[in-house]
């Protein structure tokens, strides 16, 4: 039994424009002790997917099951067990910890909420965890403006351990830190991997970081995935037009320059192009990618595209 | 206009004597040094640079300080506060009670140092006992209007949806009210005494702090911090109180200080109008029966008026002073 | 040739810290220099500095900008304000905070043209429908009545380009152009500006923290780290051969996607600590941090030293990439 299965999930808001689909119609699951990159720009419903598996949106359609337990449909208070096996790491390091609170309120919250421990032992779990992020145990009686971004990520990182979860859902966990901190951060999630047997739900639009860091990469355009595959397998033979696009888009410094791979931008996730969604920017696209829509379809055992010329392309 | 380093640059600056005095000896040579991919990260040296990085509470409170006017409008608030404290014991009688010669000049008569009016009552012990009446109802009515004003607020931005709907109607109906018109239809209807003046100001002040709060919730409830609160399974309460109502307090406070200036200056008119209490003397009070002896013994109205003025500039620099301690775009600066 | 912006021994100072110190480049026209940091590393105020426009409490106590005979730092509020739009141009990270939401585009861009180009409002109309076509907006004619929030991030990004390039300026500085888009699009704006800078014979300063964007994007690189260069090179120099360690850090620090690296063969290189322990520093800002680091390094802030041809690096003790063989597995 996959520890998170998601299927054909479907997250709308209403929005001044429409109806937006932010996430329309995904399949996902996460195996226990794997890493799954979740790849796209921004827009394409990435986060939202995120949150929408955490139950903090609610979806609009389609079954959450964690650990074989439909979660879709529980209450709040229902939830609240389910809240401990699943945390989420933020992107924004400012913005995710409460500015009026110590760290050590911070951390400490989760413990009372979940009626862990006393008084005493809360202190020594929350001691141990902030050892275990590596920063200095003085650090409880401080604020987060105190602290620089990279630091302040590794007590979000602190706060979702602390309730011993099995999955994390980290929502561009170093897409707002320096460079010099990323590796800092990625290798500490690496660590707690393994220490705890986490897995992670890893959203990320930076490519780089996601070939880096995932088991398994699934690339999502305007709320659907258009392509699923062990990592590396995506990265030596990407069949979605669109995957090569992102791909040839990082700039790399051991790669002469080419023209941008894609023109145009990203169409409103409320008006949704017919057919399959990517044709108004696919260099391949056909009248029949305008018409109709592709299925995402397995191409080789563990990989699937949703291309009509996925075999074409090599 | 963006720039990254600004941000990060004050920082740096409040942390250059921090790090200057704590000087770590360089590691040893190269070769013996870990390798850097072994390390550690807990960027040591920047610990100490927060440490004389001020917490947001004691950075408002120098400002606030450091500030003036503010101070001014402390001290004579304070000087008040006191006032109305000890003025049963400095004037145990009833300032209602006519104990001298009427129309008596401030300074005429030593024993009434501020005159006595067209009945022979004491000006001073009528201004003194009146600071209680004012401060009275300046506080209650404000506590009330912002407790009340905060659960509505606070309940309809955080929960949103009908909730919000039903709250937000209540608020307009009475916001679409002339509010000083409700105010004295509301004092007609009750018999006026000291409560049920205060308890009209509150009902008249309280759509202000629901809708100030509204506001605010509505934007915090979306920060990162509140997700994640949610995201740990935390209860409502506990977020409305402990994540979101901190944050959202610095413009309340800023709101209430102002609010007791109108609730004094709302419960002057009224008595003013004849509508107060009419068994306790108040500054409006005063003003409304010297009104018609303005020309003769313009004394009478004034010096209860300088009152009101003080107090209310003084509540007015107060709410200044925290309002540029609490917003952190004046305290960045200094 | 005489370069067509020579900056000598910047120094930016603030009340409490001086977060640019000594700093000297020079840019010939046409040419394109990157300088990169990252947040707290003083390249953004540098581009401030350029324009002119730092903070209130900020001084420059010493140095030089000069700009063809210009000097800037002595340059008077008038004479500034004739060169900026019109010689030198600014473009920002937030395409959607610097453009002013209650106003079309077309009213924005015509407006430079009003002020320096002294344009009739139906002339300065017409040339921003055809500034509209240099940077590639579909429909111009249409969308130049269109207020920003009826533009996508990217779009916005290029209406803020056309009105930089709207007086044809010799200098553009682009302070993180890209960052804010994502990579699709970034590709195309980065393009736009080459061909620009190709066509209208500009030069420009490209401030960026994103390595891949200087190696396949600059003619010379700048490398800032707490407010001092500490490298300078060619970028192929710079990504063959890093010769500064913290140069050598990031480069081996990052993630890259030709790279075949993945977490279960082994952590990343990191580089300890962050850029605030170069605070109150006395010796190389980078000490507290480098893994060569020697007690002499504590003692005062090493020179500038010209390790080859085009080159300048800010570390007397550094050696062949070899040292680092993350570093080199980089370079083929």
């Amino acid at each position: 039994m996959p520890l998170l299965s998601v299927t054909d999930l479907k997250t709308h808001y209403k929005s001044r424009d429409g109806l937006l689909r932010a996430v329309d119609g995904i399949d996902l699951v996460v195996e226990r002790g794997e890493t799954v990159g979740l790849v796209g720009e921004s827009g394409c419903g990435k986060s939202t997917l995120g949150k929408t598996v955490l139950r903090l949106v609610d979806p609009t359609a389609g079954r959450i099951e964690f650990k074989g337990e439909d979660i879709t449909v529980l209450d709040q208070r229902s939830l609240r067990g389910v809240r401990k096996s699943i945390q989420m790491i933020f992107q924004d390091p400012f913005a995710s910890l409460n500015p009026r609170q110590t760290i050590g309120e911070i951390l400490e919250a989760p413990l009372v909420v979940h009626k862990l421990g006393d008084r005493a032992e809360r202190r020594q779990i929350i001691a141990d965890i902030v050892a275990k992020v590596g920063l200095p145990p003085e650090s409880v009686s401080r604020y987060p403006h105190e602290f620089s971004g990279g630091q302040r990520q590794r007590i979000g990182i602190a706060r979702a351990l602390l309730l011993n979860p099995e999955l994390i859902v980290c929502d561009e966990p170093v897409s707002a830190l320096d460079l010099s901190i990323q590796a800092q951060i990625l290798n500490l999630l690496v660590e707690m991997k393994k220490e705890f047997g986490l897995s992670y739900l890893f959203i990320s639009h930076d490519l780089s970081v996601v070939r880096y860091f995932a088991d398994r990469v699934m690339v999502m355009y305007l709320g659907r995935i258009v392509e699923s595959a062990d990592n590396a397998t995506l990265w030596s033979d990407p069949r979605h037009p669109y995957t090569r696009a992102l791909m040839e888009a990082v700039p790399d410094p051991a790669r002469p320059r080419q023209a941008a791979p894609l023109g145009g931008d990203l169409p409103s996730p409320s008006d949704v192009p017919s057919g399959c969604g990517f044709h108004t920017r696919c260099p391949l696209a056909t009248d029949q990618c305008r018409a109709e829509e592709p299925e995402f379809r397995a191409i080789a055992p563990g990989h699937q595209v949703a291309c009509h010329f996925s075999d074409h392309i090599n | 206009m963006s720039t990254t380093d600004i941000g990060n640059f004050n920082s740096l600056a409040a942390g250059r004597q921090a790090a200057a005095e704590h000087e770590v000896p360089a590691p040893s040579a190269a070769t013996d040094g870990p390798a850097w991919s072994n390390m550690k990260a807990p960027d040591a040296r920047s610990q100490q640079s927060a440490a004389v990085v001020i917490t947001n509470g004691r950075r408002a409170l120098k400002v606030f300080l450091s500030n003036p006017n503010a101070l001014f409008g402390t001290a004579f608030l304070c000087f008040v506060i006191i006032v109305a404290l000890i003025a049963p014991i400095l004037y145990p009688d009833d300032p209602l009670s006519m104990v001298g010669r009427p129309f008596l000049w401030p300074g005429q008569n030593s024993a009434f140092p501020l005159g006595t009016d067209s009945l022979g009552r004491d000006v001073l012990a009528g201004i003194l006992h009146g600071s209680r009446i004012s401060l009275f109802v300046g506080l209650m009515a404000t506590a009330l209007g912002l407790t009340f004003g905060v659960l509505v607020g606070s309940t309809a931005g955080y929960f949103g949806g009908w909730i919000d709907d039903v709250l937000v109607r209540l608020i307009e109906i009475f916001q679409t009210l002339p509010s000083f018109v409700l105010l004295v239809v509301l004092v007609a209807i009750a018999q006026p005494s000291a409560t049920t003046v205060t308890l009209a100001i509150a009902i008249i002040s309280w759509p202000t702090v629901a809708r100030l709060t509204r506001a605010e919730f509505r934007a915090i409830r979306e920060k990162d911090y509140v997700v994640a609160a949610r995201s740990l399974g935390y209860g409502h309460a506990r977020i409305i109180f402990r994540e979101i109502l901190p944050n959202a307090l610095p413009p309340i406070i800023v709101t209430s200080s102002v609010m007791v200036a109108t609730a004094i200056l709302m419960e002057s008119a009224l008595s003013f109008m004849g509508l107060g209490d009419p068994n306790v003397v108040s500054w409006g009070s005063m003003i409304g029966t010297g009104r018609e002896l303005v020309r003769t013994a313009w004394y009478l109205t004034a010096l209860p008026g300088l009152a009101i003025v003080f107090t209310v500039l003084a509540l007015n620099l107060i709410g200044d002073g925290l309002n540029d301690a609490l917003n952190p775009r004046f305290s960045q600066d200094r | 040739m005489a370069a067509l912006l020579q900056v000598d021994n910047l120094t930016i100072r603030f009340p409490r810290a001086e977060p640019v110190r000594n700093l000297s480049f020079e840019i010939n026209q046409g040419e394109t220099l990157a300088i990169v940091g990252e947040s707290g590393s003083g390249k953004s105020l540098t581009a401030l500095a350029l324009m002119q426009l730092l903070p209130r409490a900020a001084q420059i106590p010493n140095g030089r900008i000069a700009f063809g005979e210009q000097d800037l730092t002595k340059l008077n509020a008038r004479g500034m304000r004739q060169l900026r739009g019109r010689d030198i141009a600014m473009i920002f990270q937030e395409p959607m905070t610097s453009l002013n939401p209650v106003m079309t585009i077309g009213r924005q861009i015509a407006e430079v043209l009003k002020v320096h180009e002294k344009l009739s409002s139906k002339a300065a109309r017409e040339r921003a429908i055809e500034l509209l076509k240099l940077v590639r907006i579909p429909a111009p004619e249409k969308r130049v009545d269109d207020y920003p929030h009826q533009l996508s991030g990217g779009m916005r990004q290029r209406v803020m380009i056309a009105i930089a390039v709207a007086c044809k300026p010799k200098l553009l500085i682009a302070d993180e152009p890209t960052t804010a888009l994502d990579v699709t699009i970034q590709a195309q704006v980065l393009d736009l500006l080459d061909t620009l800078r190709r066509e209208l014979q500009m030069a420009v300063v490209l401030i960026t923290h994103d390595l891949g964007v200087v190696a396949q994007w600059a003619d010379k690189v700048v490398v800032m780290y707490a407010g001092r260069k500490v490298e300078q090179a060619l970028p192929d120099d710079l990504f063959n051969d890093p010769l500064h360690p913290y140069t050598r850090g990031l480069l081996a620090a990052s993630p890259r996607l030709k790279h075949d690296f993945h977490y279960r063969d082994g952590a990343l290189t990191e580089i300890p600590g962050s850029i605030v322990s170069a605070v109150g520093e006395t010796g190389c800002p980078f000490r507290p941090r480098c893994n060569q680091a020697r007690a002499s390094c504590g003692h005062h802030v090493p020179q500038l030293i010209v390790p080859a041809a085009d080159r300048l690096v800010a570390c007397p003790f550094t050696t062949s990439s070899k040292a680092v063989p993350h570093a080199a597995a980089l370079s083929h």
